[in-house]
């Protein structure tokens, strides 16, 4: 069984305390392959804990990482949460403290765009003209915001939410706009969608599937959400896509929809969703098809090079099937777990670069969860949903905190929770353990869940 | 004004002044503070800002909410069950004009 260390639990062992290996007395490393020179393409979240983690694993060659964005590498969940609330200019918060860089000896470039890949040489090419010689690559390049294609998208007023420029553009604004309209009832629309009716504005939703989040969400999930934003005050409009924007003077006024009903808009948020940034593999030759193509190691096509986050496309072991996947979770456990291939501290020492045989047992495994604040929605998400799931709800959704539960093939695949966090750490030490529960048990109020869930399993 | 002292194992003293409101976690990431992460952004899902909160203060605290509860079982740090609280949940203000922490080894 894959021995899966997705879930922290009190260490009490005084052998396990991880001290940090100051900058001049790191362990030696007795590993097969130590690497020269690691250069990571992208300072997000899981650029900057795959560089976190080669410095824990031990690591003491040179690093460089390149980050495109002119900030100091902060978190990109809160600006659809906090960062919108009203009050004076917000601050973002830091994936590090700055002084983190020269503490681990890491060359952390801002603003810098790398241009191309020489695989055969071992560079990139940046915009500044230098090329950076590597023995690993990384590329952490993250998504772009898919943009819309209908006339006037490219009217003022009309904004993405990704990056902290746009979040400090759309904190302006909520100030001075009346009606707000979202395109696209996903994650990022509907968490914006929560904070401008915080303001009191008024907030239309427009979403062209007939469900919101229904990518992610089983339609039980999604049907509560539907009636909850509702009740907030948004104006929920399912089965409506964006057709065009009205405008005046090159400022947006209104949206319309494809059904023809027009919403007036002072402001629009368009999240419909991301495309992985894959140029530099595509032009570099590397396997791309949704993403960056890897194997369980988060190794590309080209054995120096490893993806991981938002732009990789994986072997997921929980899915049954690649997939990519965008959240925290998944950038910071893939980052952890790519450092130590690099590194060469997992059990594949042996095992031949891109070969799989020797790879399989110990491959990237980690179970995929998240979460998203909507307002006081608190939704949370273990394991994957897939359609066609037998759902069963723990609690009463009328209370706004329950629990759906999901069983496939007879066997626990995914709970989704609104406001109920012990059922969702229940429910990843269960999908982590690969444990299971009967439905009856999941539906039964008086079953102790907590206690369960923290058993021992049975040794295989 | 407020007051936060992070106390760390080998001796040092992290003492910072921060604007009333600001949570414990957001003051130490901010101001690069060792051992204190906040890898969720401070929305009680990650157990990265785990502090022990020493006893002179512990009677000035919010009440310990379900999300913050199900997270303080799984720090990296052995929990206090009177001194463990995630840094993320405590803001200092009117109410905390100053509160003095310890800073686990083990956050991540």
């Amino acid at each position: 069984m894959v021995g899966i260390d997705v879930f922290p639990t009190n260490r009490t062992d005084p052998g396990a305390a991880a001290t940090r290996p100051s900058h001049t007395e790191r362990p030696s490393m007795n590993v097969m392959t130590d690497p020269e020179n690691v250069v990571v393409v992208g300072n997000g979240q899981a650029g900057i804990q795959l560089v976190d983690s080669l410095r824990r694993e031990g690591y003491t060659g040179p690093i460089t990482l390149l980050g495109e964005e002119p900030h100091h590498p902060y978190q990109r969940p809160p600006l659809s949460k906090d960062y919108l609330a009203a009050g004076k200019d917000p601050v973002p918060l830091p994936l590090r403290p700055e002084k983190f860089f020269t503490t681990n000896d890491v060359d952390a470039r801002l603003g810098v765009h790398v241009t191309s890949i020489d695989r055969a040489a071992r560079t990139v090419a940046l915009d500044d003209g230098t090329t950076l010689a590597y023995s690993k690559l990384v590329l952490a390049t993250g998504a772009a915001n898919r943009e819309l294609a209908v006339p006037g998208a490219d009217l003022a007023g009309i904004h993405g939410l990704r990056t902290l420029t746009d979040a400090q553009a759309l904190h302006a604004r909520l100030d001075t706009v009346r009606s707000v309209v979202v395109i696209g009832a996903g994650f990022i629309g509907l968490e914006f969608a929560a904070a401008a009716r915080a303001r009191g504005l008024d907030v239309t939703v427009l979403e062209f599937a007939d469900r919101p989040m229904g990518r992610a969400l089983t339609p039980v999930m999604s049907g509560f959400f539907a009636d909850a934003h509702q009740r907030l005050g948004v104006t929920l409009r399912l089965g409506e896509g964006i057709a065009s924007f009205d405008g005046h003077n090159g400022h947006v006024t209104g949206a319309v929809s494809t059904t023809g009903q027009r919403y007036p808009a002072d402001l629009v948020l368009v999240g419909v969703g991301v495309i992985p940034r894959t140029e530099l593999a595509e032009t570099a030759g590397l396997e791309v098809e949704n993403g960056i193509v890897v194997d369980g190691s988060l190794r590309t096509s080209d054995p120096d090079i490893y993806a991981l986050g938002d732009c990789a496309s994986f072997p997921n072991v929980h899915a049954g099937t690649r997939t990519r996947l965008e959240s925290v979770q998944n950038a910071t456990d893939q980052a952890r777990h790519a450092a130590r291939a690099i590194v060469g501290t997992s059990a594949q020492l042996a095992a031949e670069p891109g070969t799989r045989s020797g790879g399989e047992s110990n491959g990237y495994s980690d179970l995929p969860w998240f979460w998203s604040n909507q307002g006081p929605l608190r939704l949370q998400i273990a394991g994957l949903v897939a359609p066609g799931d037998q759902t069963v709800l723990r609690g009463n959704p009328a209370d706004e905190k329950f629990s759906v539960f999901c069983f496939r093939d007879g066997t626990l695949a995914a709970v989704e929770s609104v406001n109920q966090p012990a059922d969702h750490m229940a429910a990843r030490r269960l999908l982590a353990a690969g444990r299971t529960l009967t439905p009856e048990q999941a539906a039964d109020p008086d079953f102790d869940l907590k206690t369960y869930s923290k058993q021992q399993p049975a040794t295989v | 004004m407020a007051k936060i002292s992070f106390h760390h194992s080998d001796g040092n003293v992290d003492v910072l002044d921060v604007d009333p409101g600001t949570s414990l976690m957001r003051a130490a990431v901010t101001n690069g503070v060792d051992g204190i992460v906040g890898e969720c952004g401070g929305q009680a899902m990650c157990a990265t800002c785990h502090v022990y909160v020493r006893p002179e203060y512990l009677d000035r605290l919010p009440e310990i909410s379900d999300d913050e509860e199900e997270m303080l079982e799984c720090t990296a740090g052995p929990r206090d069950e009177t001194r463990s609280r995630l840094g993320c949940q405590i803001t200092v203000g009117e109410d905390l004009e100053q509160i003095e922490v310890d800073v686990p080894d083990d956050q991540i």
